[in-house]
């Protein structure tokens, strides 16, 4: 073997692998659809109880999400939501030959990340009360 | 004889799937995020009429049938992609099937009772 050669990795090591943006919100992606699934039970069961026309019903509904866990499992829940969203337009965009290039991809990268987390601070302050 | 039991021998198929569901999930989500601005959940009772609609419920069943098609492709993915044991990877498999198609079965209860 050449001196040159860089010695090849004998493990993953995942806190020295560096990836450009666009590596991080694909990775986000699949971190966020996996969140989403994760949470279903608890979706369709808000769901159930939002539609749920009994007293009981409502007031359940009325204790879940009043209590300050649920909200933070929503709040991450709402990021997890815009962030597969965002991607998956990316996604499509780059599927019809739309920023391919680097320089776009780059871009388009900072554009999911920037319109999810800004959405994720707007939908997230109104969860919380703040309007 | 070496067998393969497992892995997506469907590809194009799912690929094309999860980009449909996803487009289908999208436009839902604006036209129901739209219907809240516009007060469809102002109350408790706009907010079931709006549920009761009965195009509502029609797009709601495809948005739930969408959901679970798109999350077996996308969870079966990640199971391929990190799990090297077919005997456990077909369990998580099994267990995630079960999994949304019981969400399916639950969801269109809830909407299609209305």
């Amino acid at each position: 073997m050449p001196e040159m050669t860089k010695p090849r990795p004998k493990y993953l090591a995942l806190h020295e692998i560096r990836l450009p943006l666009a590596g991080y919100a694909s990775i986000l992606h699949r971190v966020s659809g996996a969140g989403l699934f994760l949470m279903l039970p608890l979706l369709i069961w808000l769901l159930q109880l939002s539609l749920d026309s009994t007293q009981q019903g409502s007031a359940l509904f009325a204790a879940l999400t009043g209590s300050l866990l649920v909200k933070l499992i929503l709040l991450g829940l709402i990021w997890a939501f815009l962030h597969h969203f965002c991607m998956g337009i990316r996604i499509l965009l780059i599927d019809i030959h739309v920023g391919v290039e680097k320089p776009q991809a780059h871009a388009s990268a900072i554009a999911v990340m920037a319109v999810s987390l800004t959405l994720t601070l707007i939908f997230g302050l109104k969860l919380l009360g703040a309007y | 004889m070496k067998r393969i039991v497992v892995g997506a021998h469907y590809g194009l198929m799912d690929w094309l799937a999860q980009r449909i569901t996803g487009v289908f999930m999208a436009a839902y989500t604006l036209v129901i995020f739209a219907a809240i601005l516009g007060g469809a959940a102002a109350s408790r009772e706009a907010w079931q009429a709006f549920m009761a609609n009965g195009l509502i419920r029609f797009i709601s069943f495809l948005f739930i049938l969408s959901l679970c098609y798109h999350a077996w492709v996308g969870v079966r993915d990640i199971w391929m992609d990190y799990l090297n044991s077919a005997a456990v990877r077909v369990i998580l498999h099994v267990l995630t099937l079960f999994a949304l198609v019981g969400y399916a079965g639950w969801a269109v209860q809830i909407i299609w009772r209305l």
